[in-house]
């Protein structure tokens, strides 16, 4: 239960969550329109399986998928499918093919939505089956698919289980606001999740600047007497929500470079995920709506909202006082990692924990950045979490040098951001490092296509020359028959 | 107003059309600025600058005038040529820097165009040939100190015998041979025995000419009143001007430590091997440059080794280096050619001091 001394570096940055932290969940009605991108967050997407003009309940599976970093995608409401189309969304690439329903007012429920008897009685490969089935993904920001990770973890025989609860990021509450309303939810959720990965312990981590979570998810573990499952509380320090920095900080191990959590005994999800498992298990819900932190100065009134996934934007804010002052971003996540969106008509996805509305109160420091060139002075270097040197990868990105930014770890930079944070020159680290890794990617698939159409025309080169020379043998022989005509009866000497 | 909770007064969305702007992550700094170092270095640099004045006359403030008028013409002339805009370059503070390091470094006497040929020489050829401010493989300000040095020896090592010696007349006069100084007149018609070499040069002339350490510390005129004659006094004010940069944490204690250890440690054991002729540590620590370079030249980031292990090794370069230099070399203090040296050697040592990764093998 001791706070333990964590990762690498790191730095305590102002938090901004009493904004939204003071007032009560807000429980948003069905919104008249939802609209539900196909990629939920993760860069992959899952594929329709209703048409335009079909009417759906609330439950209704409208996308399936068969990749195992895409999630199945639900009704939230009960209505009709009025368009399939690629529209922007708060996805890599700001365009998703969005699913929109328009509401019929009815709160008509689909038939698959069912209570699971009991949990426990299904076996941990069917339990993840079912979890793939009900779209559940990671809510703690990258919505991934909680069944892929689950399997990885029983299939590498992991060992502990690790709830995200730390929340590391300025201005998102969600998860606070969850731990404190519905600890005993996140503590059912964390036994079935333990069950369907087969780890022998969970662990819930909790940022000590929340005292109220951790009473309340003390006390819920108290309820429960399960000596497999405890609490850590973790010193509040950005970035300890990362995956690989929690980890280490809970359970005392790494990540290998480039491998996965499970490669260290470890799985890690997100306390909301949890509680997600919990409504599923509890009432049969799928993945149909998610706790969200509305905050940043440009909002009137700063509040947790609950609210129906594919919910646009301005639905969120609406319920949050509306707009007040200037905004000048849009913000899906925290002010260090959050995707900054063109509009407010995107739907809210099950990766987006916190709708951040900035004006320049709350992002100034970075509107009137001015870049210098880099002076070595290494603040970067003093910060990174992950023990990069950003003052050298920044050389080796500009000059593109790909066998360096491969071996100073280009790849495993977090993108925390706290480079540009500290940075006195003012350079977009994080964004050049993006670039870079985009770039590194690039020239791969280019030299793997190049290497291929080498072979390729070896390979048909090779095949020619050998039809050549069978097609110069058959001539020769042919010829020299033609030529020889006797040839054939050698040993007739007449 | 908006009752939260309350699903009959919550709004629906709101067609707003409001575009945003879509810049990338992260959207908040700490707002950390480089002139913001540059200026907290010069500030800590005014106790050594006191003790300077103070001690060998007002020479310093004339040769920091000369020196940073002609750094500013320096980098404005070398931006214009180079097609750049010279405003922020100007404002960085980065030249001002290069400016106050090598007018500490040189003698308070020096003619004011030796200063300014020093100093546009260190702009010029130490820091935009390169490609200006965090380009420069070399120190700027010792790449003037060394051209000054190695092309006007008897000059670049004729300093003022300070107040701290007995035989010293007034600090009024002191500024009288300053000011002649500056402008170049002939020194030895008027100020002859009044001006002399650092202590750390008086030193190695009397142990070249078999004078033993104890006698030679024991002349006020090369001792003073703490040491080192006048130098004594403006390393410790160096060094309280480095502990506030280390506080600030402008300067982490990685070079610093190393340079002092580098310098420090060798002559502990020379001087206990044989204390007739090797300097002390303590002689070494508070003569000469040391305090300076520990702290503020060796410090300079842009050509120093990156990392902590890097710089670890880097500092300790120097101080090994100087000190060989001061034990065995031509010139009395080895600071400026030490960290030139080792600038040399920062690609390798960064190549080979690379950190370890989060989840990779040692």
């Amino acid at each position: 239960m001791a706070a333990r001394s964590t990762f690498h570096a790191g730095l305590a940055l102002d938090a901004h969550k009493q904004q939204a932290c003071g007032t009560p969940i807000v429980e948003l009605p069905p919104p008249t329109q939802v609209v539900l991108a196909l990629d939920q967050g993760t860069g992959y997407s899952a594929e329709p399986v209703v048409t335009v003009g079909e009417a759906v309940a609330v439950g209704t599976l409208v996308a399936r998928t068969d990749h195992p970093s895409a999630s199945a995608v639900h009704a939230p409401l009960a209505g009709i499918v009025v368009a399939i189309e690629t529209r922007e969304a708060a996805v890599q690439g700001g365009r998703s093919v969005c699913i929109v329903i328009d509401g019929d007012g009815s709160d008509r429920i689909d038939d698959s939505v069912r209570p699971v008897a009991d949990p426990a009685a299904l076996s941990p490969e069917e339990l993840v089956q079912r979890l793939r089935d009900a779209g559940i993904a990671g809510l703690g920001g990258a919505g991934f698919p909680t069944a892929t990770k689950l399997a990885s973890a029983r299939n590498l025989g992991a060992h502990t289980l690790v709830l995200n609860g730390a929340e590391c990021e300025p201005w998102i509450c969600c998860d606070d606001a969850l731990m404190r309303s519905a600890a005993d939810d996140i503590v059912l959720g964390a036994l079935i999740l333990r069950r369907a990965a087969g780890t022998v312990r969970c662990v819930i981590a909790i940022e000590d600047d929340k005292p109220a979570a951790i009473a309340a998810v003390t006390r819920a573990i108290e309820r429960l007497r399960d000596d497999a499952l405890t609490l850590a509380v973790v010193p509040a320090v950005y970035p300890q929500g990362a995956e690989r920095q929690l980890i280490t900080a809970v359970a005392g191990v790494e990540v290998p470079s480039g491998g996965l959590p499970a490669d260290a005994g470890v799985v890690c999800q997100n306390v909301a995920t949890a509680a997600a498992v919990a409504r599923w298990a509890t009432r049969g819900e799928p993945m149909l709506s998610r706790l969200v932190t509305v905050t940043g100065s440009g909002v009137a009134h700063p509040c947790n909202v609950r609210a129906p996934i594919g919910t646009p934007l301005a639905a969120l804010i609406a319920a949050s006082g509306g707009y007040r002052g200037k905004p000048l971003r849009l913000i899906a996540g925290g002010s260090m990692t959050g995707r900054a969106l063109p509009s407010d008509e995107v739907g809210l996805t099950k990766a987006m924990n916190c709708v951040l509305v900035a004006t320049r109160d709350d992002i100034g420091s970075r509107l009137g950045a001015v870049e210098l060139p880099c002076i070595r002075c290494g603040d970067c270097a003093d910060a990174c979490p992950v023990g990069l040197l950003p003052q050298q990868l920044l050389r080796a990105a500009l000059a593109d040098a790909h066998d360096t930014l491969r071996q100073l770890g280009v790849r495993d930079c977090i993108d925390c951001g706290l480079c540009d944070y500290v940075c006195p020159s003012q350079i977009p680290l994080a964004h050049r490092f993006r670039d870079a890794r985009r770039r590194l990617h690039e020239a791969e698939a280019m030299a793997r296509k190049a290497a291929d159409a080498r072979e390729r025309h070896d390979l048909r080169k090779r095949r020619l020359q050998a039809a050549a020379t069978a097609e110069q043998q058959t001539f020769e022989s042919v010829r020299d028959r033609a030529r020889r005509p006797g040839d054939d009866s050698t040993g007739d000497t007449n | 107003m908006i009752a939260h909770g309350d699903p009959a007064t919550i709004p629906q969305a709101t067609r707003t059309d409001m575009r945003f702007d879509t810049s990338p992550a992260p959207h908040v700094i700490a707002g950390y600025t480089v002139p913001r170092v540059m200026f907290q270095v010069l500030f800590a640099l005014v106790p050594a600058g006191i003790a300077h004045v103070a001690l060998f006359g007002p020479g310093l403030l004339l040769q920091l005038s000369v020196a940073c008028v002609t750094a500013l013409l320096a980098e404005a002339a070398a931006l214009r040529w180079r097609d750049r805009d010279a405003a922020p370059a100007l404002k960085d503070g980065s030249v001002l820097v290069t400016a106050f390091l090598l007018a500490f470094s040189i003698p308070p006497l020096l003619p004011w165009w030796l200063g300014a040929l020093g100093t546009a020489l260190a702009v010029l050829l130490g820091k935009h040939v390169f490609g200006g401010l965090g380009q420069n493989p070399f120190n700027p300000a010792m790449v003037g100190y060394a051209i000054l040095l190695v092309s006007f020896p008897a000059e670049m090592t004729r300093w003022p015998v300070p107040m701290d010696v007995e035989s010293t007349r007034t600090w009024s006069e002191l500024a009288r041979m300053s000011i002649a100084g500056f402008y170049g007149a002939d020194l030895t018609a008027r100020w002859d025995g009044y001006t002399g070499a650092t202590a750390l040069d008086s030193i190695r002339n009397g142990l070249d000419l078999r004078y033993t350490l104890p006698e030679l510390l024991g002349r006020d005129d090369i001792a003073g009143t703490l040491g080192a004659r006048g130098f004594a006094w403006i390393n410790l004010a160096a060094l309280a001007g480095g502990l506030y940069l280390m506080l600030r944490r402008i300067v982490r204690w990685h070079i610093p430590v190393a340079v002092l250890g580098g310098l420090l440690v060798p002559s502990f054991i020379a001087h206990g091997l044989d204390s007739g002729i090797a300097l002390g540590p303590a002689l070494q620590a508070f003569s000469g440059a040391t305090m300076l370079a520990a702290f503020f030249i060796a410090t300079d980031p842009v050509s120093a080794a990156t990392s902590d292990r890097g710089r670890l090794w880097y500092g300790a370069g120097i101080g090994l280096i100087a000190w060989i230099i001061r034990t065995w070399g031509g010139y009395p203090d080895g600071f400026a050619f030490a960290v030139l040296l080792m600038n040399l050697a920062v690609p390798f040592i960064d190549r080979y001091t690379v950190p370890r990764i989060y989840g990779r093998q040692p």
